[in-house]
């Protein structure tokens, strides 16, 4: 088994651990987190496919590692985006449950700002 | 089977160890410092992938400063965990389990069974790399090739930080982002804060320098910057601005904008739109970078500290 077949089947795995990980974690924050590592596998399997289109003298295929550079920015930037908001989130609510029920206690308190 | 294999198995399965510890450990703080150490080790694979500028940015800003982010956030949250709901019941997560399982069979038959010879676009790259005059095959797709996305991702970038400045209080509007950091004048931090950026700021920029012929470039060299401007702020050596500065929004606005006028002049004066004209293509790349450079750095430090927590004359 070579190695782009090894890595490939690790980054399968990562998808589908970050899928998992999306819809079973109750806590918005796991849910970002579980999100990245769906987003990493995704990446990985891009650099599976440039690797095995290494031709002209590169290891890589260039325009594949170009793609997943900009990823990696965009994904860093929503990441960043969804922190913030759930930082205003628990600022507001006093906690940062995404269940409706649970949420409508702690936002009567007009404590919580 | 070769040392080369035995590595590259042993590496698969700890990344794989640290994604599974991620999903599934009960604590978010432990399972933040799983993604981190997740973050770095897939660095190593895509330096054995052969793709070392991946592997760079992979490990600033994915593993790096993607790790301060959670980690801050991680932090802030931890109290709340006590109070946390239980979680979706049996049935979601079987069913969650199954179509995350199939799923990532599919993908593993996919990599399987992928074409053979499989398709590729480097021959094209090598084909074009004189009309750039650089020889960073990455550097030419990213800067030339497909400009457009690269400039679209600025504006992008833009976009995050305005979603999250537009996230303040009313008190706080326009002030500064996060709280103020105090560390002991004379500690550990406050010392690395004057130590490391002289060299910090020296890695930075040749990092974008040499990314016109080796790996690197302006995402790799701003995060580099970033990172030391944030240490900086940390040790509370110096305070985040307000963002209702004007150089700071100039700095903002002038790596896409620098972009954008480069794009609409190739349109004016040349073919298509971003598209240099050959003679002064490396000139007009370089300080397109350079101007990327400065907001990359600006963005990705602004987008670390968060939403505006204080006004601006405190």
């Amino acid at each position: 088994m070579s190695a782009v077949t090894v890595f490939g089947l690790c980054a399968a795995a990562a998808v589908g651990l970050g899928l998992y990980g999306l819809i079973a974690n109750p806590q918005p924050l796991r849910k970002i987190i579980a999100f990245n590592l769906l987003g990493s596998g995704v990446f990985l399997l891009f650099g599976i496919v440039g690797r095995r289109g290494a031709a002209a003298g590169f290891g890589n295929d260039p325009v594949p590692q170009a793609l997943v550079i900009t990823g990696v920015v965009v994904a860093f930037s929503a990441t960043a985006l969804a922190i913030a908001l759930l930082l205003r989130l628990f600022q507001i609510a006093g906690s940062t449950t995404l269940n409706n029920r649970a949420a409508a206690g702690p936002r009567s308190d007009p404590s919580g700002h | 089977m070769n040392i080369a294999t035995v590595f590259e198995i042993a590496l698969a399965a700890v990344v794989l160890g640290l994604a599974i510890w991620t999903i599934a450990v009960p604590d978010t703080y432990s399972a933040t410092v799983g993604f981190i150490a997740y973050g770095l080790l897939v660095a190593l694979i895509w330096v054995r992938l052969d793709a070392v500028d991946v592997a760079l940015t992979e490990a600033a800003i994915g593993g790096g400063l993607g790790g301060v982010v959670l980690l801050g956030a991680a932090a802030r949250l931890r109290d709340t965990e006590a109070m946390t709901t239980e979680g979706p019941s049996l049935i979601v997560r079987l069913s969650a389990a199954i179509l995350s399982a199939s799923i990532a069979a599919a993908l593993a038959v996919t990599i399987l069974l992928l074409p053979d010879p499989a398709p590729t676009l480097a021959p094209a790259v090598v084909a074009n790399a004189g009309a750039t005059g650089m020889t960073n095959p990455v550097t030419n797709v990213l800067m030339a090739f497909r400009g457009m996305d690269t400039m679209l991702e600025k504006v992008v970038l833009l976009l995050a930080i305005v979603g999250v400045w537009s996230l303040a209080s009313d008190q706080a509007w326009g002030g500064r982002p996060g709280p103020r950091h105090q560390a002991d004048p004379n500690g550990v931090l406050a010392f690395l804060a004057r130590l490391l950026p002289p060299a910090g700021i020296v890695v930075g920029i040749y990092i974008l320098w040499t990314g016109a012929d080796h790996p690197g470039g302006a995402f790799q060299g701003g995060a580099v910057l970033a990172s030391m401007w944030l240490l900086v702020i940390m040790a509370g050596l110096v305070d985040t601005p307000p963002v209702r500065s004007r150089w700071l929004r100039l700095i903002l606005v002038g790596g896409p904008g620098l972009f954008l006028a480069v794009g609409l002049g190739g349109l004016c004066f040349g073919a298509a739109f971003l598209a240099y004209p050959v003679a002064f293509a490396k000139p007009l790349i370089l300080s397109i970078e350079v101007a990327m450079l400065l907001t990359i750095a600006t963005t990705l430090g602004l987008l670390l500290a968060g939403a505006p927590e204080r006004s601006a004359e405190r």
